[in-house]
């Protein structure tokens, strides 16, 4: 068990080193880049609804669409093969050459040829098989897999990729800059093109009523690869069909903008294969054939053959399965990976399985290679949510991660060591769950104890011999400094001190919502956020409610959040009845209220409670454009500098802590970093360590000079505490009197 | 501003060059647009191509040409794309293989947004005509450690505008 955490440390340490600081600038950028296009293109989220629409009927449709598209493409002279898994795909191809005596054949960029290996499969069939995607150029030339789904060569610099083409053709002037190696590329693989007796492409978009398809790309190999050689073999997953080319217009706004940030990539292609576009022979010396440029419809080229080879490969039971339906929406943009803070450091060959990388990739793996493969990364999404921003068909995926991560727990062998923490963790989790999952996910049970006892609980656990326990047997990375719980919580000090606005001189009622980490460890954060709200003419209540179910469900503990969703919604309901607010700290667990509940919950109670309830400093903000004045707060220091908690993010939160700074006189400048790395348990566990603090290190980096800083999540602070010294305050606690 | 400014716009952000000219002017226009070799697919509009571009020629001749010209038979305003059909005519490898590609484009055939081409683009593949690209100025890539134009396809684009003699008059 140790053993494994240490090697799974040692692999993160080692792409940390050496392709994380390649592929996290470019990744980065990308991001921004997104942020802009999506800023500029003012229809950005209604597209979004339009694109996601669009694909859950398609999937529903999948068999109709099939058979349709199989009619269509066939009436258009084409063949259509629809294959159940990766060796039938493979064989379909190899066979296909074999009849046509093909002993070359060009490729463009496909990940859908990726994970079926195709070729490999090609070379076992003696084709020589050449990818002219210059990033996949790359990578085939390197023998490598990619580390990104959009960009597979992102983990190599220039000069890296300069050594490998010089050795492997030793040009007489040896290449050195991006122009030289990209035109030695033109050159080249422009030969392997006009040589080739069939070519492979994937496709973005199928359409069933016309059999046409689509290809975007910057580079225009895909046209070429396409429309040179004679025989052109489409390889596409099933759920790239839409019904028409009328559901095209979201697809072609969205695609280029989520995945690269241009408003448009270069090249979109529709082709109605086999085209009109007449064949060329480069060996022969008579003028190309050419049709009348006027005709009225494009009738194909006689000589033109083509095969669209549809690849199931576990997505029919995928469509099936509620969980991980869901994936089949996915555009392949990579921008789950863009916008993913671990991604960023250590690229797809961390945070990746057999082919695909990036937060979607879970339900990628899972659904076509097995749980194994998505095992092997599932806890790098930290469930921070940024990528549900990013998604250009608002594909939940954290959830995807959160729903994998318990059937992998459900799937785990029963451990010997489960005494250990059974006695601690009554939860609704199978025997044999990871220790360090049990643990962190009965973190209430856990802070409760550790509260009760305190101090003498955090001496014992400063300990050494206590430290080196918890990291052999539970993966607690000692090197951290643990949540120091705090003897009087946030309840009991309510409790003996009571409100101090009257029912009379109310504004409004509200509850603060106790949640684990305010309750147990950041007490005075709590006890701000009542004294500002008091300040402002609100009667608060703090009653006794379970935590939120945060902590279980990042450890992929469904069945125990669900429990604790139950409780928190019994224990707030009567409070909504006699409507009071929910006042929220914790940025995570009004996540949960806001997002994962609906999934929890009876649909009505999630949206209840999610519509009574409010992050601290945007209650704040409601009640100073409601008439509050910011005279009754305190002041807080002039300049300060703000990281909000990524979950906070999702919810376009900063914003309202941003405005009530500023209302209270102070200057304020935020981070643009995703997420501060930490992400709750996360950062806590040898094996992610190094990695939670190398995400870390950018945002430290940002606010070295900052004289203050605040933050808004428990992991955000604790994080911050951590790289810069000293403690990060809440931001209620800057403006609390 | 027109759609047709807001075209020519987007064009300069993608440092596509361009002219704008008259269907009188056309070939002349065209003759100075094109480095030789040029070959070309005949136009869609009522214009000659100039003798400098051959519109018979081999594969290898297509190899070797510096200049493709094609017609471009819609314009994107939002994006300053111009849509390529490809035809039987050729415009696929016309339009892709040289290094420079000129696109002879109508006014009155620029349209405002992507939905707009994509609504088009329906009616084409409706009527039969179901294969075009959206081309969206030169080829590139950033896979080789920095970002390069002209990778598979052309390395300049440059479009010709052609408008009616009044609305050229007016300027």
């Amino acid at each position: 068990m140790s053993s494994e955490r240490k090697q799974k440390a040692a692999h993160i340490r080692h792409l940390l080193e050496t392709e994380g600081p390649l592929i996290g600038p470019k990744v980065s950028s990308k991001n921004r880049d997104r942020y802009a296009a999506a800023e500029r293109f003012e229809a950005w989220d209604g597209t979004r609804d339009e694109a996601r629409a669009i694909k859950e009927a398609a999937i529903a449709d999948l068999p109709e669409l099939i058979e349709q598209l199989r009619e269509s493409v066939e009436a258009n002279g084409g063949t259509v093969y629809v294959a159940d898994d990766a060796a039938d795909a493979n064989r379909y191809v190899t066979e296909l050459c074999e009849e046509q005596g093909a002993e070359t054949l060009v490729k463009s960029k496909s990940m859908t040829t990726e994970e079926l290996e195709l070729n490999d499969a090609l070379e076992a069939a003696d084709v020589d098989t050449y990818e002219t995607d210059l990033g996949e150029f790359v990578i085939q030339l390197a023998d490598e897999s990619p580390s990104h789904i959009v960009g597979p060569a992102l983990h190599k610099s220039r000069e890296e990729i300069a050594d490998l083409l010089n050795a492997t053709f030793e040009p007489d002037e040896p290449l050195e800059t991006a122009e030289e190696m990209t035109r030695f590329a033109r050159d080249y693989l422009g030969e392997r093109i006009r040589e080739a007796d069939v070519g492979v492409t994937g496709a973005n978009f199928v359409f069933a009523e016309s059999g046409s398809m689509a290809l975007v790309t910057n580079e225009g190999n895909a046209r070429k690869c396409a429309v040179t050689p004679d025989t052109h073999v489409a390889v596409t997953g099933i759920e790239k069909i839409l019904p028409s080319v009328d559901e095209f217009g979201p697809f072609v706004d969205l695609i280029s903008k989520a995945a690269t940030g241009q408003d448009i990539s270069r090249y979109v292609s529709l082709f109605t294969p086999p085209t009109a576009s007449p064949t060329l022979d480069f060996e022969s010396d008579e003028p190309i054939d050419f049709g009348d440029p006027t005709a009225e419809t494009d009738d194909p080229d006689g000589d033109r053959a083509f095969h669209l080879v549809l690849v199931d490969n576990g997505r029919t039971e995928m469509r099936e399965d509620d969980q991980l339906r869901e994936t089949l929406y996915c555009i392949r943009c990579g921008a789950c990976s863009n916008s993913c803070a671990n991604f960023q450091a250590v690229g797809g060959h961390g945070f990746g399985g057999e082919t695909y990388s990036g937060g979607i990739a879970t339900g990628w793996e899972a659904g076509v290679h097995g749980m194994e493969s998505a095992g092997e990364f599932n806890d790098l999404c930290t469930g921070c949510s940024r990528c549900v921003d990013a998604c250009p068909v608002k594909i939940d995926i954290p959830w995807i991660n959160t729903v994998v991560r318990d059937r992998l727990n459900r799937d785990a062998d029963p451990d010997t060591f489960d005494h250990l923490v059974d006695g601690l963790s009554p939860d609704e989790e199978p025997s044999g769950l990871a220790l360090d999952k049990r643990l962190f996910g009965n973190f209430e049970r856990l802070a409760k104890l550790g509260s009760a006892t305190a101090p003498v609980s955090n001496w014992l656990a400063d300990a050494g011999p206590v430290r080196a326990g918890m990291e052999r047997f539970l993966g607690v990375d000692r090197r951290r400094d643990l949540p120091r719980f705090r003897r009087e919580t946030l309840v009991d000090w309510f409790d003996d001190r009571g409100p101090r606005v009257s029912s009379d001189d109310a504004d409004r009622e509200a509850v603060l919502y106790p949640d684990a980490y305010t309750n147990y460890v950041l007490v005075d954060r709590g006890k701000a956020a009542v004294r500002a709200l008091e300040a402002l003419d609100v009667r608060v209540h703090v009653p006794r409610v379970r935590s939120s179910g945060r902590a279980p469900l990042s450890q992929g503990m469904i069945s125990t959040a669900e429990d604790h969703a139950h409780h928190v919604y019994a224990g707030l309901a009567e409070h909504i009845d006699a409507r009071r607010d929910v006042v929220v700290v914790e940025p995570s667990a009004l996540a949960m209220f806001e997002r994962e509940y609906e999934r929890l919950l009876a649909p009505k109670s999630a949206e209840r409670l999610a519509d009574a309830s409010y992050e601290v400093m945007e209650y704040v903000y409601g009640m100073l454009e409601n008439g509050g004045s910011p005279d009754a707060l305190a002041t807080p220091p002039e300049a300060v500098a703000y990281h909000s908690h990524c979950q906070g993010r999702t919810l376009d939160l900063e914003p309202y802590t941003v405005a009530v700074l500023e209302a209270c006189g102070a200057t304020v400048r935020t981070s643009d970093v995703e997420c501060c790395g930490m992400a709750g348990s996360f950062g806590y566990k040898e094996a992610y360590y190094e990695l939670s603090m190398d995400v870390g290190e950018e945002l430290a980096d940002q606010f070295a000079d900052e004289p203050v800083v605040a933050a808004s999540g428990t992991s955000c602070q604790e994080q911050l505490d951590a790289l810069l010294g000293g403690e990060v305050p809440h931001a209620v606690e800057l403006i609390a009197p | 501003m027109t759609v047709a400014d807001d075209f020519l716009d987007a064009l300069s952000a993608l440092d596509v060059s361009h002219d704008r000219t008259t269907l009188a002017d056309l070939e002349a226009t065209l003759a100075d647009a094109v480095d030789e070799p040029a070959v070309g697919v005949p136009l869609h509009v009522d214009a000659d191509l100039p003798d400098a571009v051959a519109t018979t020629f081999t594969p290898s001749e297509l190899q070797d040409a510096a200049t493709g010209v094609t017609p471009a038979r819609l314009g994107i305003a939002e994006y300053g794309s111009v849509l390529i059909r490809s035809s039987a005519g050729g415009d696929e490898p016309v339009s892709l293989s040289p290094e420079r590609h000129v696109a002879v484009l109508a006014a009155e055939d620029v349209v405002a947004t992507g939905r707009d081409a994509v609504d088009w683009l329906a009616d084409e593949v409706a009527a039969g005509r179901g294969s075009h690209v959206l081309a969206t100025g030169a080829s590139a890539t950033a896979d080789m450690g920095g970002l390069v134009e002209g990778v598979h396809g052309p390395n300049e684009v440059h479009v010709v505008l052609v408008e009616d003699d009044e609305e050229v008059g007016d300027e």
